[in-house]
């Protein structure tokens, strides 16, 4: 597979030029002729009633098209648990509980008329802490649900751990929490509801699941008695992703409903402020541990149970158990594993899948463990990790069939770039590894996605793939693997993936899957059109078939060099003569995964993915800062199809997670968020970039297209751990929260020190203690 | 209160009549329909909004409109030449993996276009100084540091590379 043209070559983003010249159109840049603005008011409680909502004022003032409360609206249930509508009625349950909306000719008289609304809540008792909320006296979020502690039955338990545990020579037993963090998409979130004549839907959204939304909004037109109309989703430019758009949210539902009272186009975008509260975050999570192995070192058990805040309502962050899943059972050779995880509504914000899934919060727990263990069994880390090391061609205690495995390769690789040289005092290094789905994942009963091509009369391509760009860019690996297969040039095509009424269906751009499954896609509709092309030009050049080969836009004959073709030539011989054809493919690729079944066993992904990431640090024990000398990121990425765009997941992955690790956090305050805002929630920035190497393990799967794995999401997953690995291994304390502040590592230095005295939160001011 | 400004945007004469209030990104973006130009906060937090006034990088969503009156702006609209030809600065972004979801691009593409005439060989340090004020979520800055020290110093050729390595 050495001869590649186009895969393997760094070639730039097909639209980086339109988004560098700032052509390129997002939500915030979309208008309708004739459209009208609107706004959501929020709750100004985290729990009470809403004893009345007078909007008569909002209604008389000039420029208001629509007023809707949540009495006004038909039933309507978002989310995976069905318990959130978009407009709430009867009580509010956290601070971003949507009560009213309006649509109004333009901003400020919407802003002005949602300022009208009078809402008068009677407080009720509320509860922010998922242990406290599991209790019996606990107020009840949801009262019809009788509990705060969802039902979801996240539990799982292969081998016999405790018989592991009495077999165990080494035992570290431990909790560990992750707290809220949110995506941060520099493009803040927006949409536009617009209805035809026919009451036809069409919505301009910056969704990562065009066909999946597209369902929720029927479910939308349903409610309205609009049965059998149809709904379009257009997606202009996103402006970042990351997870966050992979349900349909509030907004969107409102303005299908406020378009469709105002019979006009109404746009609802979100401001900043708003991005921060109205918009879900990483699930956060409190995770008890306990691990332990033999006198060689041997992984005997895994035992983990978690509390997951879930929230006032219900979107993916309650299902990231079962992509915890797989890190719990499946990262290191571990025999015996359990798990248990509970979901717990409490009055605060909710979460949504982020990159990586759970993974990284599961993966915070278990690497710091390993390292715990390492030490208690007085093995050097890296080498522990080495003994328990995934292999290639085994199947995991969960079902999951490892194809290729580069985790000790990986390991090898950062410890070699890592280790040794001479350590000053504060300095320290640290490694963790990370498992992730590599061949997309079979969370819906479909993991599919569709590609159509038609090509024209001079070679030139035009693809259009379920697939979703939101940066990171899928066009141009898809484009790359088309043009290797046809032996076109990369700019020969044209990658359209905007439109429901013109792309064929894809789940979702979630689950690191869009290169697998949609580079699958297209490769098998590339395929088709080659056979086209080959028998075409078998007929024309009067060869045999095999003997064909497509190469630099031309079709040639191996035997005989001479005789060859232009692509272009021989297509328009072919469709102008009688009986012409011209050259289109279809081709709809639903990998042989498997859903997670009965035990939550099955094989979730064609192939997995494997890195290890390793921090070298200094600790200032003075102020308990912690500086990152020195980053490297090894993955095992099948075959990389870009190197350029593949480096640019991996750096902004790691740089993510060291947000996650260090400095990002949404202060949650009785339930409101106190820093809304990029001044308070710190997100790094240009300063606080650190030295990053990525190396790059090529196993070649034979699954992936050219060999390829998923690699969108494993750059942030073992961040977190390596940096809190190597401040343990620079200044011997263990910080098990997230994230790793200078006042946590302070406190953590003093306590060891003898000292009993606290670091205080800069932000929050709360004291924290010191056995946390 | 209304008042005529005339300033020069993009290398053309502009007469305009606004309003006091308005900030310099309202008037690109919903006045003139320059829309390149971004808005990530509003508040000066982000630099999605960066345009250059006088040749030097200001967050517009701060920067009242008034205050260009007889001054110089340049837009990302107005940085490749006539014929298309991207400038310098753009053209590193592109081949360099400076850009995904290209939110931020306007913006740190300005502040880079000022950092350079200002200073033609900036250092790293320089580099991230100059962008400090421009978040980038998608990135990790690295391949955008890299883009803006390419643009300065073309000729040196490339600095990061990544290695792949092939496990048997
Ligand atoms: S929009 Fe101006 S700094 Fe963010
Ligand atoms: S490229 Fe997405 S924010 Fe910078």
């Amino acid at each position: 597979m050495n001869n590649l043209s186009v895969v393997g070559q760094r070639i730039p983003k097909l639209d980086a030029a339109e988004k560098a010249t700032g052509r390129s159109r997002y939500i915030q840049d979309v208008t309708l002729p004739g459209m009208l603005y609107g706004k959501i008011l929020y709750s100004k409680y985290a729990h009470a009633r809403i004893v009345r909502i007078d909007t008569s004022r909002a209604r008389k003032l000039e420029g208001v098209r629509a007023v809707l409360t949540g009495t006004d609206i038909p039933e309507i249930r978002m989310g995976v648990y069905k318990d959130n509508p978009p407009l709430k009625s009867g009580k509010v349950r956290s601070y971003r509980d949507e009560v009213a909306a309006v649509a109004a000719v333009d901003l400020k008289t919407a802003e002005e008329a949602i300022r009208l609304i009078e809402v008068t809540y009677e407080a009720l008792p509320a509860v922010f802490d998922p242990e406290t909320a599991m209790k019996k006296e606990a107020p009840l979020v949801h009262e019809a649900h009788k509990t705060n502690v969802l039902k979801m039955p996240w539990k799982l338990h292969y081998g016999d751990v405790e018989a592991a545990r009495s077999e165990a020579a080494h035992i570290v037993e431990d909790r560990f929490s992750a707290t809220w963090v949110t995506h941060c998409c520099l493009g803040t979130s927006g949409c536009i509801a617009d209805f035809d004549h026919d009451n036809h839907l069409t919505v301009y959204s910056n969704t990562q699941i065009p066909s999946l939304a597209q369902k929720d909004f029927l479910g939308t037109l349903k409610a309205l008695g609009l049965k059998d109309r149809r709904a379009r989703v257009i997606k202009p430019c996103i402006g970042g992703g990351f997870g966050s758009k992979l349900d349909t949210y509030a907004y969107e539902h409102v303005a299908i409903l406020l378009a469709f009272h105002a019979r006009k186009p109404v746009k609802i975008q979100f401001d900043r402020k708003e991005e921060f509260i109205a918009t879900s975050t990483r699930q956060p999570a409190i995770m008890n541990i306990v691990q332990g192995c033999d006198e060689n070192g041997r992984l005997l058990f895994r035992d983990i149970r978690m509390i997951l805040d879930n929230g006032a309502y219900t979107s993916w962050g309650a299902t990231t158990p079962s992509v915890m899943m797989l890190p719990i059972s499946s990262l290191y050779r571990v025999p015996n594993v359990r798990y248990e995880a509970l979901c717990v509504y409490t009055n605060n914000t909710y979460a949504q899948a982020m990159r990586g899934y759970g993974n990284p919060q599961a993966t915070f727990a278990i690497e710091s463990a390993m390292d715990a263990l390492a030490a208690k069994a007085g093995i050097d880390p890296v080498e522990f990790r080495r003994i328990n090391a995934n292999h290639g061609d085994e199947v995991t205690p969960q079902g999951f069939r490892i194809t290729t495995c580069g985790l000790a390769g990986c390991i090898d690789k950062v410890a070699e770039a890592l280790g040794g040289g001479k350590r000053k005092k504060g300095e320290g290094v640290g490694y963790a590894s990370l498992v992730h789905v590599g061949g997309g994942a079979r969370v819906y009963k479909s993991d599919g996605c569709g590609t159509l091509m038609k090509m024209n009369d001079y070679g030139q391509l035009d693809l259009f793939t379920g697939a979703t760009d939101m940066g990171q860019g899928a066009d141009t690996v898809i484009a790359q693997i088309v043009a290797e297969e046809l032996g076109l040039h990369i700019e020969d095509i044209h990658v359209i993936h905007s439109d429901t009424d013109i792309c064929p269906w894809d789940v979702g751009a979630h689950a690191s899957r869009t290169t697998f499954v949609a580079g699958n896609s297209a490769l098998g509709a590339a395929r088709q059109l080659r056979s086209q092309i080959v028998k075409i030009a078998s007929r024309v050049l009067d060869v045999d078939p095999q003997d064909i080969r497509l190469n630099d836009r031309m079709v040639i004959s191996r035997q005989d060099p001479e005789k060859k073709i232009e692509l272009g030539k021989l297509l328009r011989k072919s469709h102008f003569s009688p009986g012409g054809n011209m050259l289109m493919a279809e081709y709809f690729y639903d990998p042989d995964n498997e859903n997670l079944g009965r035990d939550f066993k099955g094989n979730l992904s064609m192939t997995y993915t494997f890195g290890t990431h390793g921090a070298r640090v200094r600790v200032d024990e003075e102020t308990g800062k912690v500086e990152i000398l020195r980053y490297v990121a090894a993955h095992d990425v099948g075959r990389a199809i870009n190197p350029l765009l593949l480096e640019g997941q991996v750096y902004g992955g790691v740089m993510m997670g060291i947000g996650y690790a260090l400095t990002e956090q949404v202060q949650l305050e009785k339930g409101e968020i106190m820093n809304p805002n990029f001044r308070d929630y710190k997100i790094l920035t240009a300063k606080d970039t650190v030295p990053i190497a990525a190396p790059f393990l090529e196993t070649t799967d034979a699954e992936g297209p050219y060999g390829a794995k998923g690699i969108g999401e494993p750059g942030c997953v073992p961040t977190a751990p390596a940096i809190a690995n190597a401040i343990y291994d620079a200044v011997g304390v263990r910080i098990k929260d997230l994230p790793i502040t200078p006042e946590r590592v302070l406190a953590a230095l003093k306590k060891k020190g003898g000292d009993d005295t606290c670091g205080i939160d800069p932000l929050t001011e709360k004291v924290y203690d010191c056995t946390s | 209160m209304d008042r005529e400004i005339q300033f020069n945007l993009n290398g053309n004469e502009t007469t305009v009549v606004i309003k006091d209030h308005w900030t310099l990104l309202h008037l690109l973006r919903e006045e003139l329909g320059l829309l390149g130009t971004k808005e990530g906060c509003g508040s000066g937090e982000c630099g999605a909004c960066t345009v250059m006034v006088d040749d030097l990088a200001v967050n517009a969503c701060l920067y009242l409109a008034v205050e260009v009156d007889s001054k110089k702006v340049v837009t990302i609209e107005g940085l490749a030449s006539a014929d298309g030809e991207l400038h310098p600065v753009q053209k590193a972004f592109v081949e360099n993996g400076g850009i995904q979801c290209g939110f931020c691009s306007p913006g740190m593409i300005m502040s880079a276009t000022a950092l350079l005439k200002e200073n033609a060989t900036p250092e790293e340090d320089d580099i991230k100084h100059a962008i400090a004020g421009n978040i980038c979520r998608c990135t990790g800055y690295v391949q955008i540091i890299d883009s803006i020290r390419k643009a300065a110093r073309a000729e040196e050729g490339d600095t990061v590379r990544v290695v792949a390595w092939q496990d048997d």
